[in-house]
């Protein structure tokens, strides 16, 4: 995984409450054995119409989305079913940070797996983020905050643990393996 | 509200003691808790790229001895063919499940397939097989794993990375996640079951108010539960955006649980009992946060929106989004009422349907479909209706007792056993712009299909649906009316 520090970049906005999996990757999408390439089918029934066409009015398809790896949405993101399908979607894309209000627990862990950083800042932040789609916002990992558009900045909560592992790009299952001598302890005491 | 502060010398609850009961490393300020996993069960939807962590690192599963796998999303319910085909949605589905055959004989796991007598959903066929048991740890790669919390055990949903996690090493890494307890006195009245008491919880706390959150559900209105009603609650915590929700074991558990396949026997069983006799929360343990509902005055619930906290009860009127003061709450209403066809204001009794599914991890076990089956019988559906048993097992319990001639006879369709139309994965799914009743657990919008529209309601509520081509309150069909 690489390392991240320093999330710089114009945001897209998606002002919609309870967002969950399954629009994030409807279900059609999850016949795949491997990873690649799901962002085609990132939020695929909110982007293309019955036809396959682009939905002009939908913000990823706007031209100002290009290139934005910031996702600010409304409250309780990636509510739902556990696919890990949509956070794996979402890098696809390019995103590697989603901001909101409230992240469903499921999403947020699989999120922290796969680089992408949840942030979740205080409602009055979060009013002036949904008020300026496109503007640009640093986050910074190592001092945990995020600078709004007008140069205020807001700190965000993340673990600690997690906080290491992403800016040094560890894995977790890394980290697990090396506990094997205390699960063999603990097996051994059952 | 929540206060992080836990009181230091009070009793436990009954997450708390079979959390520190698997608690390998404990949590630290830099580090989360090493907690050991009992039992992994495996599906073919979210396990396909774990095995590949698996292979790349050349890491064989831990402890195949704790972990099942069964086949249940991608898979059709149709019977296999004369040419002894299963008729697989697509090429794609079937990849899938003949991936997971190949992990599962690689890498030593036990398997249910397709056609044996085991196989199911993930959620119905662990519970009947006696392999969740009180004070258990048991995860699986999907969210509704907190349907195993019914037995008293630890159950949540994981990511794939985490169930290369347990393969590997069956451990996760996890942080205390707080507690609630949703205390629920008082009867359920005749024609009322689990799912609406559910219904009822989830729109009282919001699809998000359980965020961090392992629900706890206590009173006596949760204790007169049978098994598959407490399963059926506790499979939708994860629809208040809890990850987990549990109820105390008791004799109505030990009952249902003996004689199970995987569950002790003798000695052992003795024993068994005796140390889950130690597992309900001590009386003065405290919670993070606590609701109360009172059964007796809930009446059948019926969602009308496109998320499970957008449930009303039969008799009301779909709520009008003036009446909203919250203005992004106002958006999201007005939202879901242009993409459910519904008119703000109406009664929700008499909206024309078009599709009935009566299945899914939350209600589609025995006592489900002889719920379903009270209304059916000697009626006839007005409107499409699917009814899928919950397990080969289900299935043939049904079928002994006669349910599939009743389903039959009223003109359903009695299907063979698997998610379904819960997530339209295999094939089985409703059109853009129809209207479905569905005693699942996800209203999302094209949770059924592309464009579909979900109603999710019970087993009666459903079958009442069925048999009048439109929402109706099942207490008076039940009371004999047409
Ligand atoms: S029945 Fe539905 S909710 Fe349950 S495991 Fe299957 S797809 Fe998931």
């Amino acid at each position: 995984m690489t390392p991240i520090r320093v999330i710089e970049s114009r945001t897209v906005v998606l002002p919609r409450d309870n967002v969950d999996t399954d629009q994030i990757i409807p279900a059609r999408f999850l016949k795949v054995t491997d990873k690649a390439g799901l962002g085609r089918a990132l939020f695929a029934d909110w982007r293309y119409g019955p036809d396959g066409a682009p939905q002009p009015g939908f913000v990823l398809n706007q031209p100002q989305a290009v290139g934005c790896t910031i996702l600010v949405a409304g409250d309780n993101f990636g509510c739902g079913s556990s696919r890990e399908h949509a956070p794996w979607a979402l890098v696809d894309f390019g995103f590697q940070a989603v901001v909101s209000t409230r992240i469903a627990d499921i999403f947020r862990s699989n999120a922290l797996k796969n680089g992408l950083l949840p942030v979740v800042v205080d409602p009055a932040s979060h009013a002036r983020l949904l008020a300026s789609p496109g503007a640009t916002v640093r986050i910074d990992l190592e001092s945990r905050t995020l600078t709004l558009p007008d140069g205020g900045t807001v700190s965000f909560p993340i673990d600690g643990f997690s906080r290491h592992c992403l800016m040094n790009g560890v894995d977790e299952l890394g980290f697990l393996m090396a506990q094997d001598a205390a699960i063999t302890t603990w097996e051994a005491s059952r | 509200m929540t206060d992080s502060t836990r009181p230091s010398r009070a009793g436990r609850t009954l997450f708390a003691k079979v959390w520190d009961d698997h608690v390998v490393v404990p949590e630290t300020a830099d580090t989360p808790a090493v907690l050991y996993v009992d039992l992994h069960l495996v599906h073919e939807v979210t396990s396909p790229q774990a095995f590949t962590v698996l292979r790349e690192r050349g890491l064989p599963v831990r402890r195949p001895d704790r972990t099942v796998a069964t086949m249940d999303h991608s898979t059709p319910t149709l019977p296999r063919g004369a040419d002894g085909r299963w008729p697989f949605a697509d090429d794609a589905a079937a990849a899938q499940v003949s991936q997971l055959e190949r992990n599962c004989r690689e890498f030593g796991i036990e398997l249910h397939a397709l056609g044996e007598a085991g196989q199911g959903i993930v959620h119905v066929v662990g519970p009947e097989m006696g392999a969740t048991q009180p004070g258990m740890t048991v995860v699986c790669g999907d969210s509704h794993t907190a349907t195993h919390g019914a037995f008293g055990a630890l159950a949540f949903g994981i990511g794939t990375s985490e169930v290369g996690h347990v393969l590997a090493t069956q451990c996760l890494l996890q942080r205390r996640p707080q507690t609630l307890a949703v205390r629920v006195d008082g009867r359920l009245g005749p024609g009322v079951s689990a799912k609406d008491l559910a219904l009822a919880i989830i729109a009282k706390l919001g699809v998000g108010g359980g965020t961090g959150h392992v629900i706890e559900y206590l009173g006596d209105a949760v204790r007169a539960l049978s098994m598959e009603a407490r399963m059926t609650l506790c499979n939708l915590s994860i629809e208040a955006g809890a990850r987990a929700g549990m109820v105390a074991p008791d004799d109505t558990t030990y009952q249902w649980l003996a004689g199970r396949a995987k569950a002790p026997t003798g000695a052992a069983w003795d024993e068994a009992v005796a140390k889950w006799r130690t597992l309900p929360g001590d009386a003065d343990a405290a919670f993070d946060r606590e609701v109360a509902i009172d059964a007796s005055a809930l009446q059948p619930m019926i969602t009308f929106g496109t998320n499970p906290g957008q449930a009303i009860p039969i008799g009301g009127t779909v709520p009008d989004p003036v009446e909203e003061s919250d203005p992004a709450a106002r958006a999201s209403l007005e939202r879901a009422l242009r993409y459910m066809g519904l008119q703000a204001g109406r009664p929700i009794v008499g909206t024309p349907i078009d599709v009935v599914f009566i299945g899914s991890c939350t209600n589609g076990r025995l006592e489900d479909l002889r719920e379903a089956a009270r209304i059916l019988a000697g009626r006839t559906v007005a409107v499409r209706t699917l009814v899928v048993p919950g397990s080969v097992a289900v299935k043939r319990a049904a079928e002994a007792e006669g349910i599939d001639r009743i389903v039959r006879a009223a003109g359903a369709e009695w299907r063979e056993p698997g998610c379904s139309m819960c997530i339209a994965m295999n094939g089985d799914r409703i059109e853009a712009g129809q209207t479905c009743v569905s005693t699942s657990n996800r209203n999302f919008e094209g949770r059924q299909g592309t464009g579909g529209r979900t109603l999710l309601a019970s087993p009666l509520t459903a079958a009442a649906a069925a048999v009048t081509g439109r929402v109706a309150d099942p207490r008076r069909l039940l009371e004999g009316q047409p």
